[in-house]
C-alpha cells in the first residue's frame, strides 16, 4: 500500500467513525453497521438511476456526471436537510454522511458531462440564448455548460428535469439563492411561461 | 470457446487495472488465474459481468446464457397494460461482449463446485477460480393443481418477461368489454413484491381505456401486499376502488382467497377456501424458488433458495460459488431488478478483490422501484442498506415509500422517473 493510499484510508476511517457514530444515533436498536465503502461502491449504487457513469439516458432523471463537487454536495445536503423537496431523493439522500457525499462529488466530478441530445421541446430557442444571456449567464457561465462554476449545468440536461425544477424553485419546494430568486421573477414577470419554454429550448439545443 | 485466459488480453489488463482502480491499488500476481463463469445473463449477472471488468480488465469473464435476449420483467406490466412495446424492454448482448466479456449461448446443467468446473447442455465445459449463478427463479407448479408449465403457455403467469407476456397482453385484447380477469399472485417470497399490484393496474389502465364495463379480481393468499396503501390510495383515484363500480377486486389471506386449483378446461381457478372462480383471461403467478440449476447444483436450502453471506455472495453451501439475485437469500433486500443489479456491484467488487489476493471491502447497497399505477400516476419505493458487522443480516438505514400525500404533479414525475430507470438501468446492466 503506497503512503498515499494509507494516509487515504486514514482519513476515511476517521471520517467514517463520525459517520458510523451519526447513524448508530440514528438507529439505537439495530446492529452495528459497517461503514468505509469506497467512492466507487458508493457512486456506483446511483447509476441504475441517474445512469452509468452519471450519465442519464433520460428521459427526465438528471445527468450527475461531470457536476462540480460543490453543486453536488450542496444539492445533496438540501435532499437529506428536506430544504429541497424531491421525489425519491429526500428518502436516498438521509442514507449518507455528509463524508459519502464527498465521496461520490469527487466520483462524478470526475466524470464527463455527456449531453442529452435530439429532445423534443416547444418553444425558441435563438429567444431563450437571450434570455439565459440576460438573466442567467452571470452564475450559469459559458452557455449554462460549465461546471467549474459550481452552479448546476444546464445546457444538455435533461429537459423535463429542468422544468421541474424551476417548478420548484418557484413554488418554494427548492430553495434557490437571492440573486437567483430576483433575476427569475424579473424574468417571468418580462417573459412569462413563454419566456420559460424559450429558456428550456435554448438549454435542450 | 475460448475458456483459456487470452495472454494478450491479461496484459493488456495490467495496464489499466491501476486505472480502474475500483479495489484500490491492485496486488497483481503474475500468472495467477483470475477465471470467472457466470451462470445466467439476466439482470444480476450481466451487471456483475460489467462490473467485473471495471473493477478488472485482467480478469477472463464469461456469462453461459441460453437466451438470445434477455427481456426485462420491470415495466413489463406497462406491455400488458398496452402502454409500452414488448420491443423496449428486449436487450442483448452486444455491450457485454464489447466490454470485452465472453459471451456464450448455451445453457448450464451442471457446476461442480470441488472440481470449480460448469458443464453445459451443449457439450462444453468451463473452469472457473469463481463462479457466479445467477439463475433468476422458478415455479412451484406443485402448489396449484391443474397447473404445470404446459398450462402455463395457454394460462400465463408471465413472471418471465418474454412470449407470455405478449400471450397475456393479446388475451386481453381478445376479451369482450365486460369480461373478467381473475389474477392469482404468489405466496412469499417471490420476485418483484409489488409486481403483481403494478399489473392488476396496468390492466385496469387498459380496461378503463378500451372496456370500461370489465373487472379485474385479485385472489391472493396473502393478508397484505407491497406498497399496499398506495396502490390502494392509487385505485381509489384511478379505478373506483371499493365502490360498487370498482374495476379491481382484491381479495386476501382472510378469505383464504389463494388459489388451489386449476381448471384449464373451464377457464376457472379454486380458492383454498374453495370458491371456483371463473374468469375470461386468468393470470395465474405459482409459489416460487430460486432457477432450477441453483437446485441442481445443491446451491439451495429447503424452502428452495440460496444462502449466501451477505458481504461477498458466496455460497454459504459451495466455496467459490457465488449467488445473487432473486435467487438468493439477501436478508433485508428485496427480490428487485435495483437489488439485483446492487448485489451484483457488490459481489463483482468482492470478487476483484479475492481474485487480487485483498480483503473484500464494505459493500452499499441501493433499492430504487417504480410501480406505474395509471397515466400520469408513479409511486416508489426507495432505500439506502448498510450491512451489519457481523454480517448477519442487510439493514436499512434510509428510504422510504411515496409519501400518500403526494402531490398530483409529483405522481406525475414519478411516471417518467420509473421511464428514465429503465432506461438507465439498462444501460448499467447490459452496457451500450
Amino acid at each position: 500500500m503506497s503512503s498515499f493510499r494509507k494516509g487515504a484510508t486514514l482519513i476515511m476511517g476517521l471520517a467514517l467513525c463520525i459517520s458510523q457514530a451519526a447513524i448508530a444515533e440514528e438507529k439505537k436498536e439495530g446492529p452495528e453497521l459497517l461503514t468505509g465503502a469506497t467512492t466507487e461502491m458508493l457512486a456506483y449504487t446511483c447509476a441504475g438511476c441517474h445512469g452509468p457513469d452519471g450519465s442519464s439516458k433520460g428521459p427526465a432523471t438528471p445527468t450527475i456526471g461531470g457536476l462540480s463537487p460543490e453543486y453536488f454536495i450542496e444539492v445533496m445536503e438540501a435532499y437529506k436537510s428536506g430544504d429541497t423537496k424531491g421525489t425519491i431523493m429526500n428518502r436516498i439522500a438521509t442514507g449518507y454522511s455528509t463524508e459519502e457525499f464527498e465521496q461520490m462529488a469527487e466520483y462524478f466530478a470526475g466524470q464527463k458531462f455527456v449531453a442529452a441530445t435530439s429532445q423534443k421541446v416547444e418553444g425558441d430557442a435563438d429567444k431563450g440564448a437571450k434570455h439565459h444571456e440576460k438573466y442567467c449567464e452571470k452564475c450559469h457561465s459559458e452557455g449554462g455548460t460549465l461546471a467549474d462554476d459550481d452552479s448546476g449545468i444546464l445546457t444538455g440536461q435533461w429537459s423535463p428535469y429542468l422544468a421541474a425544477t424551476l417548478a420548484d424553485f418557484t413554488s418554494g419546494d427548492r430553495e434557490m439563492p437571492k440573486k437567483m430568486a430576483k433575476k427569475l421573477k424579473t424574468m417571468m414577470d418580462k417573459e412569462g411561461e413563454e419566456g420559460l419554454k424559450d429558456l428550456l429550448a435554448f438549454y435542450a439545443k | 470457446m475460448s475458456t483459456n485466459i487470452s495472454r494478450r488480453k491479461f496484459v493488456q489488463g495490467v495496464g489499466v487495472a491501476t486505472a480502474a482502480g475500483a479495489l484500490g491499488a491492485p496486488s497483481l500476481v503474475l500468472g495467477a488465474s483470475k477465471k470467472v463463469v457466470i451462470v445466467g445473463g439476466g439482470t444480476a449477472g450481466a451487471t456483475a459481468a460489467r462490473y467485473l471488468k471495471l473493477a478488472d480488465e485482467g480478469i477472463d469473464v464469461t456469462v453461459i446464457e441460453p437466451n438470445e435476449h434477455y427481456y426485462t420483467c420491470y415495466l413489463s406490466n406497462e406491455v400488458i397494460g398496452g402502454n409500452r412495446e414488448i420491443d423496449s424492454i428486449k436487450f442483448g448482448y452486444a455491450g457485454l461482449k464489447s466490454a470485452g466479456v465472453n459471451v456464450v449461448k448455451d445453457m448450464v446443467t451442471g457446476i461442480d463446485a470441488a472440481a470449480k468446473k460448469v458443464t453445459t447442455k451443449g457439450g462444453e465445459s468451463f473452469d472457473y477460480d469463481r463462479c457466479i449463478v445467477a439463475p433468476g427463479i422458478s415455479f412451484n407448479y406443485d402448489t396449484i393443481e391443474g397447473y404445470d408449465a404446459e398450462v402455463a403457455e395457454k394460462i400465463p403467469h408471465a413472471w418471465k418477461a418474454g412470449t407470455q407476456t405478449t400471450t397475456l397482453r393479446s388475451q386481453l385484447e381478445a376479451m369482450k368489454d365486460g369480461g373478467t380477469v381473475v389474477m392469482a399472485p404468489p405466496p412469499n417470497p417471490f420476485r418483484c413484491p409489488p409486481g403483481p399490484y403494478e399489473r392488476a393496474s396496468q390492466i385496469a389502465d387498459y380496461l378503463k381505456r378500451e372496456k370500461p364495463k370489465s373487472k379485474i379480481i385479485i385472489l391472493d393468499p396473502k393478508p397484505k401486499f407491497s406498497k399496499m396503501g398506495l396502490f390502494t390510495q392509487g385505485w381509489k383515484d384511478l379505478y373506483g376502488y371499493e365502490t360498487d363500480n370498482s374495476m379491481i377486486e382484491w381479495h386476501g389471506e382472510a378469505e383464504e382467497a389463494g388459489v388451489v386449483k386449476v381448471d384449464a378446461g373451464a377457464n376457472s381457478v379454486t380458492t383454498a377456501f374453495g370458491e371456483e372462480v371463473k374468469g375470461d383471461v386468468l393470470n395465474v403467478i405459482p409459489a416460487q424458488k430460486a432457477g432450477q440449476i441453483a437446485i441442481d447444483a445443491g446451491l439451495t436450502d429447503d424452502m428452495g433458495w440460496c444462502p449466501i453471506a451477505l458481504d461477498t455472495f458466496e455460497s454459504t453451501i459451495h466455496k467459490n460459488v457465488h449467488v445473487l439475485g432473486d435467487a438468493a437469500i439477501a436478508k433485508g433486500l428485496p427480490k428487485s431488478g435495483y437489488a439485483a443489479n446492487s448485489e451484483a456491484k457488490v459481489c463483482a467488487a468482492a470478487i476483484a478483490a479475492l481474485l487480487n489476493g485483498k480483503e473484500p471491502g464494505t459493500p452499499s447497497y441501493v433499492n430504487t422501484c417504480y410501480s406505474v399505477v395509471g397515466k400520469d400516476y408513479g409511486i416508489s419505493v426507495a432505500a439506502v442498506y448498510r450491512l451489519a458487522k457481523d454480517g448477519s443480516k442487510i439493514v436499512k438505514v434510509a428510504g422510504g415509500l411515496t409519501p400518500s400525500d403526494a402531490s398530483a404533479e409529483q405522481r406525475k414525475r414519478e411516471v417518467a422517473y420509473a421511464h428514465s430507470w429503465l432506461h438507465n438501468i439498462t444501460a448499467d446492466i447490459f452496457g451500450s
